[in-house]
């Protein structure tokens, strides 16, 4: 049942003070509303029971394991949501004077701060709001570097087959065009392809390292320098940093620019789709170019650097301060961790994924890259029950629903047919891996002696399989009242 | 280990099972002159006990004086059930709704969300959200010039009425695609954008015209016929709004003869903190004609297997994770978790609650204009009707009397001397429903001792 269809006229829910009467008066006719707007009218229990039980329809991290490949659904610290929500956070205005601002903006720099330090890069901006608009700040500020040396051939950006994406999305909001590269046989950049892609138009290269097949480009110092004596630069997307961090720096690996998700690696919640956060790190040759407003230092004061302070800059990708909140979250975890805490996210990230590789292949089931260390997550394939069971990797993590685990990723990467991409991050347990485990054992069972269980499933969530062609077709967006 | 629940004997047992002799051995492919040690810079980790006064001493360290500061971020009350319900942890850590069967709490939250938005934009569409207002308008006119096939050009019109954060913000993710932003003068008495600032563009090629409503100035733009005109030129209508404001001003869908093209804005007056800026959430809506070309995500109703109804993502095929480099957008996580927030907001308040919450922030800034042109030398700027902002030119540097007041415990406004130059000693004002009569004199007081 819809909130909509609960509503009742004249019935209200938390009552706002009165205006005085005639308060709109000034206003002509012509550019006031004529209908009340549709609303729905219901009274504050209501609200609170609605949501209350749709929430509970949902799988979430504090209810589920959620191995999400590429996605780093860690624990979310209650901490860090009480502690942003402190009352001098909400309450600031994003325009209020820095002389009223320096407990946030101290925030904000160390943060800048401790995320230069463990990426090995130069400087940090933190204002992009999710992954997506921090690869656009780094391709932006590529695109600007090469303007600014008057290299305007450099139209063509490089991109793995196995890419997120946003990765040619974003190239392409850039302005650039896109040329793919293949993965070899053991997961890694193909180099001879490589060596033939780079040139004189050659704007650069985006990678993910580790790849999304869940493995350590091996080569990267290669691919470094291959793409800079072409005159490219190289763009790292920082959707798995989870797996290096504080173990391994793309700075040290030659890439210029990066960005990284603090809704993966610095446990800020992921909220049903959002918000994030995107900062972008670079190394000095793009300093210039940063997206403002960031935070400088003079003295013991903060305050913000904005247009005057960077006239190179590729300007600002929000009206204000991008997803502060998100932003604060994840300094109070950065600080939790502090130095030694930084590894210890990639060695037992890194052992999880490893460890349930290890015991699912045991179980029977087949990873993608026998012969690769997985890193933070890795890819298992079900093109052998698909083509023996007719059982397929969509049809395995709809029974997963089922027995009270999330289904990794589905499908991605494009390139290893019927896959599953399977991140446990740091922060599950022993057993629960082990109950997973225990999980795809009965579901491959149950292929092999009552397929219709799997076929059918989900069998016990709120909804079955949905009709999405329907959904396409129909196309119900909106719920409207009756009478229009 | 914070937030890490590994016994040794666990660490033992699965490294035996690895077949890996110890953590470090697992990361033998990653070559060894990339390895670090120690990162000496970084801090020493903190317990909950220290991070909680660290965080309390720095959220001490800002004051939070009377807000009369809007310009694109509006305080509001919220109820104490939108966050209650929205912190939840179903809704604060789920994943973006891949998964239909395992979401449905969240995407029914958001087809609710859509409808409403729909509903007050008076638009067929609303999307599942974007990141804020000035990125939501750079992808509006992305999708306005990817719409428009009557146009052959990027050419679109931008009034200087709209706030210049979101022109600047739309300028830096649009230039890249070839997008040409043309700045229209306003009136220098009433403060909106006359016909006659467009008349040099009659009979050229435009893609789309921006109408902001109201505008940055507060003031109420002629819609009806800004709107008109674009459609007369086959270009597109843009709509910037305030969504409080749609409870009490036309909806863009209903101006002018055929309505609006596309709407987007700021839905941080929806249950959104001012929280420095951000996590707030930028809406999109549009005709339904244009719904393919929209960037972000869409919830649809459909029926599952038993013909039992659900919500599930629709129109994917836009999307990057399916169209890659086609898609409409690089776009990718939203703001979910801002629009849970928005869609308890608006059930809580209602169609009457809302309309009192614009009525009351429109009375309050009437009578807080009338209270400060009381003081001598203090006049509006413009003669036109306002929404919950108005201009005041003041006898004084904006910033030094914005100092004074603050001095006073006030955050008094907006100073428009580095925007606007040519408005003099100009200050944007704003009194929302949070203001009572006694704030009002208190500004107004601080404001006449300052000067």
């Amino acid at each position: 049942m819809l909130i909509f269809d609960q509503s009742r006229p004249g019935r209200r829910g938390v009552i706002p003070a009165a205006a005085p009467d005639h308060a709109l008066s000034d206003i002509p006719e012509h550019l006031r509303r004529r209908r009340a707007a549709p609303l729905p009218e219901v009274s504050e229990l209501q609200v609170v029971r609605h949501y209350t039980r749709l929430s509970q329809k949902n799988f979430a991290i504090d209810t589920h394991f959620y191995p999400l490949g590429s996605c780093t659904m860690k624990y979310n610290p209650r901490i860090c949501h009480r502690l942003a929500s402190l009352p001098g956070f909400l309450a600031r205005h994003p325009l209020a004077p820095e002389t009223i601002s320096q407990g946030f903006l101290a925030c904000l720099y160390d943060l800048q701060e401790m995320l230069r330090e463990v990426t090995g890069m130069q400087a940090v901006s933190l204002t992009p709001m999710a992954g997506a608009q921090g690869e656009f700040a780094g391709m932006a500020m590529i695109r600007a570097y090469h303007v600014a040396r008057d290299d305007h051939a450099r139209r063509e950006v490089l991109v793995p087959d196995a890419a997120h994406g946003t990765n040619p999305a974003t190239a392409i909001m850039c302005g650039f065009t896109i040329r793919e590269i293949p993965t070899d046989g053991n997961g890694d950049v193909d180099l001879a392809a490589l060596r033939q892609a780079v040139g004189p138009q050659t704007a650069g290269l985006m990678l993910t390292n580790p790849s999304t097949l869940g493995v350590f480009e091996r080569q990267i110092t290669e691919i470094a320098a291959l793409v800079h004596d072409a005159g490219g630069l190289l763009y790292y997307d920082g959707a798995n940093l989870n797996a290096i961090l504080g173990k391994a720096r793309p700075g040290d690996m030659g890439f210029d620019v990066m960005h990284m998700n603090l809704h993966k690696t610095f446990a800020t919640p992921h909220g049903g789709g959002g918000p994030g956060a995107g900062p972008v790190a670079v190394n000095a040759r793009l300093e210039p170019f940063l997206p403002i407003p960031f935070v400088g230092k003079d003295g013991e004061r903060y305050r913000w650097l904005s247009e005057a302070d960077r006239p190179q800059s590729i300007g600002r990708l929000s009206a204000f301060m991008g997803n502060a909140g998100v932003i604060l979250r994840a300094y109070i975890y950065a600080r939790m961790l502090g130095r030694a805490g930084m590894g210890r996210v990639a060695e037992y990230s890194t052992l999880n994924a490893n460890y349930l590789l290890a015991e699912l292949a045991k179980a029977g089931f087949d990873p993608a890259f026998p012969h690769r260390r997985a890193s933070h997550e890795f890819i298992i394939t079900l093109k052998r029950q698909a083509k023996t069971l007719g059982i397929t990797a969509m049809d395995f993590a709809k029974r997963l629903l089922d027995l009270g685990f999330h289904a990794p990723t589905t499908y991605f990467p494009l390139l290893v047919p019927e896959c599953l991409l399977i991140e446990p991050t740091e922060t599950e347990c022993r057993e629960e891996l082990d109950g997973f485990v225990a999980a795809m054992r009965q579901i491959q069972q149950e292929a092999e002696n009552s397929p219709e269980q799997v076929k059918g499933a989900p069998h016990h969530r709120p909804v079955r399989r949905l009709d999405e062609v329907r959904a396409a077709r129909d196309m119900d967006l909106a719920w409207r009242p009756a009478e229009s | 280990m914070p937030f890490i629940p590994h016994t040794p004997d666990d660490v033992r047992a699965m490294l035996a099972a690895i077949g890996a002799p110890s953590l470090e051995a697992l990361f033998d492919e990653i070559p060894p002159a990339l390895r670090i040690g120690e990162l000496p810079a970084l801090p020493e980790a903190l317990n909950e006990r220290q991070v909680t006064r660290l965080m309390e001493q720095r959220a001490a360290d800002d004051p939070s004086p009377l807000c009369f500061l809007g310009a694109g971020a509006y305080e509001h009350h919220i109820p104490a059930a939108v966050w209650e319900i929205a912190s939840r942890g179903e809704f604060y850590s789920a994943y973006t709704p891949y998964q239909p069967e395992a979401s449905q709490g969240t995407l029914q939250v958001l087809y609710e969300y859509q409808s409403m938005m729909a509903g007050l934009t008076a638009m067929a569409v609303s999307n599942a959200s974007l990141y804020d207002g000035g990125s939501a308008l750079a992808e509006a006119l992305l999708m306005a010039v990817r719409a428009n096939r009557k146009s052959k050009s990027k050419r679109i019109l931008v009034p200087r009425t709209l706030h210049p954060l979101y022109r600047r913000a739309a300028r830096a993710i649009v230039h890249n695609q070839g997008l040409e932003l043309i700045e229209l003068p306003y009136d220098p008495t009433g403060g909106h954008t006359p016909a006659a600032a467009l008349a040099p563009y009659a009979g050229q090629d435009i893609a789309a015209l921006v109408i902001p409503q109201p505008n940055f100035f507060g003031v109420l733009e002629e819609v009806d016929a800004l709107t008109d005109w674009a459609h007369r030129q086959q270009a597109l209508a843009v709509a910037v709004v305030n969504p409080t404001a749609l409870a009490v001003l036309a909806p863009p869908g209903e101006w002018g003869e055929a309505g609006a093209d596309i709407v987007c804005g700021d839905g941080q007056p929806f249950g959104a903190p001012l929280s420095s800026g951000g996590p707030y959430f930028g809406f999109l809506c549009c005709r339904q004609e244009w719904v393919r070309q929209m960037p972000g995500r869409l919830v649809g109703r459909t029926v599952d297997l038993d013909g039992k109804p659900g919500f599930t993502l629709t129109l994917q095929a836009r999307e990057q994770h399916i169209r890659r480099s086609k898609a409409t957008s690089n776009i990718c996580t939203n703001q979910g978790l801002m629009v849970t927030a928005a869609t308890l907001y608006l059930a809580l308040l209602g169609p009457h609650g809302l309309e009192q919450v614009a009525a009351a922030s429109h009375a309050n800034t009437r009578a807080l204009v009338e209270q400060l042109t009381r003081t001598p030398g203090v006049s509006l700027a413009f003669d036109r009707p306002v929404f919950h902002e108005a201009i005041l030119k003041l006898p004084r540097p904006a910033g030094e009397v914005l100092e004074g007041l603050l001095a006073h415990g006030v955050l008094g406004g907006f100073d428009l001397s580095g925007e606007y130059p040519e408005l003099g000693d100009a200050l944007l004002v704003c009194a929302t429903e949070t203001k009572d009569a006694e704030d009002l004199r208190r500004y107004a007081a601080a404001l006449a001792e300052t000067l």
